[in-house]
Parts: structure tokens; sequence; C-alpha cells
């Protein structure tokens, strides 16, 4: 893990939400948190190099944004990382992760709309060679508003 | 009298163009997040043709109507060292799945909440949620914790921790070409 100090954790507790609508954001960030606009803009950018943050702006609603699904194929592991790497390079794909079951590899399909969206995974099914299992969302029932990090937990050995 | 009148259709076609393509290619570019400087919005106001305010109002706007949920800084968990990441599943009645998804949802622990159809035979589970912890053990005490509070300990389900993130980053829903 990227040590991070009590300034780049507070920045984090601060942030994830609720960033200053203003001209100068970092700068309205930096008077509350008591340091400086340029400290400010240079954790960040040393966060998002570190790949601690993967960026800074706007979540946009899956629903409202456009059309997006959970997806996920049931791949044999030695077929594995060649067919995580074509998922990634497949246009739309943001979250992929391989997870603990038949059904392996994980991810989640964007697109404008439902129409794009069907043929990206049709596409990308035939590109991989293997069924994409399409899971929609039906309904939501949580807000995502950046939850809490448990700091001491990741210390914690 | 030629002249305004071709001033004038032009400016017309300017604003016509202004109200649509600048406000899509404007999410575009928020998809991929602020640039780090000073004045973060007059840089992309810049990049899309409108004014810094005409950019601040397009992002309030945005807000407002729920397409923004959230702006802020986009934390990576797995890069934080919070590893162990569980989709819980789980195969509910379907006359039950609303009721358990808003007491799953209201539970700490849980950082995401989602109805989902079933894709019988293959797939016969249909509540999604996400636990994040440091530690598989915390996950999974977590877990047992809200099956015993929420009485669903008959409940089918099933715990696919990752093992791997592959790809992480945000959603690309514009037509814009990728800079």
């Amino acid at each position: 893990m990227a040590a991070l100090d009590s300034l780049d954790r507070r920045l984090i507790d601060a942030y994830q939400r609720d960033l200053p609508l203003c001209e100068r954001p970092f700068a309205a960030m930096a008077e509350r948190l008591g340091t400086s606009e340029a400290e400010v803009i240079e954790r960040l950018q040393a966060l998002q190099h570190d790949q601690v943050l993967s960026r800074v702006g706007p979540v946009f609603d899956h629903a409202r944004a456009g059309a997006s699904l959970l997806a996920a194929v049931a791949v044999p592991e030695a077929e594995r990382d060649r067919v995580a790497a074509a998922i990634n390079r497949s246009p739309g794909v943001n979250h992929n992760y391989l997870r603990e079951h038949d059904f392996n590899l994980w991810f989640v399909m964007t697109a404008a709309d439902e129409l794009q969206l069907e043929a990206r995974l049709e596409a990308l099914e035939e590109e991989l060679g293997y069924a994409v299992l399409r899971l929609p969302m039906v309904a939501a029932y949580h807000i995502d508003l950046g939850f809490p990090i448990p700091w001491d937990e990741l210390e914690t050995p | 009298m030629n002249g305004l009148i071709s001033t004038a259709t032009a400016t017309f076609t300017a604003t016509a163009f202004r109200a649509s393509a600048c406000p899509e290619r404007l999410r575009s570019l928020l998809e991929r997040g602020l640039p780090l400087t000073e004045r973060p919005w007059r840089a992309l106001a810049e990049q899309c043709g409108m004014s810094e305010s005409e950019v601040l109002v397009w992002v309030e706007r945005w807000q407002r109507e729920g397409l923004i949920k959230r702006l802020g800084l986009v934390v990576r968990h797995h890069a934080l060292g919070m590893r162990a990441n569980a989709m819980v599943v789980w195969d509910l009645p379907d006359a039950a799945v609303a009721e358990v998804g808003r007491q799953l949802a209201a539970e700490p622990a849980v950082t995401l909440c989602y109805r989902r159809p079933r894709r019988l035979p293959a797939w016969p589970y249909n509540l999604f949620c996400m636990i994040h912890g440091a530690r598989r053990e915390r996950v999974l005490a977590a877990l047992d914790g809200i099956v015993e509070r929420h009485d669903l300990q008959d409940v089918p389900r099933r715990v696919l921790f990752s093992l791997k993130a592959y790809k992480q980053c945000g959603g690309r829903y514009t037509r814009e070409k990728q800079p």
C-alpha cells in the first residue's frame, strides 16, 4: 500500500463527495484542511499517480448516464488472463475482476444506449468465444456516497 | 444588409451547436476526471468551447438532477490495501427481494446493493451486495452479523471474493471519441 500521511487521509475522508463547485475548488479544499492550494494539487496528483485515486471528478449514475450492466463469463484457468485482457480492451468496459466462482470474470460494460450496449456485448462474445452472462440492474437500494475508509483496519497486520 | 443576415445566421448556428454538442463533450471529458490544476473547470471549458461559468452551471444541474451521484475523489480501494472485496449474492423469493434489499443497503458494511435478474439454470441469484474490507475474516464476520440480524440463515447465498482487479475505472457512456 502507498504510504499515506495524515493530509492524504484527511483529503480522502473529506472529499469522496461534495468537492466544492467553484472556480478554484482546490483552494477551497486547502482552506478547510489548513494547507495551500499547491499542496492539495500536488497530493492529488501523487495519489492519482500512485493509483490510490482513479480520478477526481464526478461519479455518474449508471442508470441515467447511459446503459450499463454487470456481466460475467466462466473461463478455464489456463485461458483466464488472455480472456481478461481481451475484456479490458473491449470498448465500454470499466471494472473487471477475477472472482471465486465458476463464473470467474466479472465486468461492467457501459455504452451510450441499450442498442450500443448489446452490440458491444455481442461483439465481445464473438471475440471471446464464451457466452456472457448479462445481469442488468433491476433496482438499486443503496446510494453511493463513497464509504469511509477504515484506516485502523488497514494498519493492523 | 447581407453581411448582417449572415452574421445573425452564423450566431444562431453557433448557439444551436453550443446547446447540443457541448454538454456531451463536457460529460465525456468529465468521465476521465478533472485536470489537477488551479482552475480545472476553466481548463475543461476551453476544451469544449464553453465558458467556465457555463461548465459550472452544467455540473451543478447534473448534480441536482442526479445524473452525477457524487463529485469528489474516486478511490481505488484495492490500491489502498482494501483487498477483501466480496460480492455476496442471494437467491430470495421475488416477493421478499425489495424489502431485504433495503435492509441490506442500510447496513454500514454494505457499500452497494442491487436487484438483478436470475439467469436460470446457470445463475439463480437475484440480489447482489458488496462488502469491502481490509481482510477476508472481517468481511465474513460482518456478513455473519448481517445474516443473523435479518434472519437470512435459510436464504441460499454465495460469497464471491475478488482475487484480482484487472481493470477499475469510470464508465464511458458518451459517444465522443477517446482522446
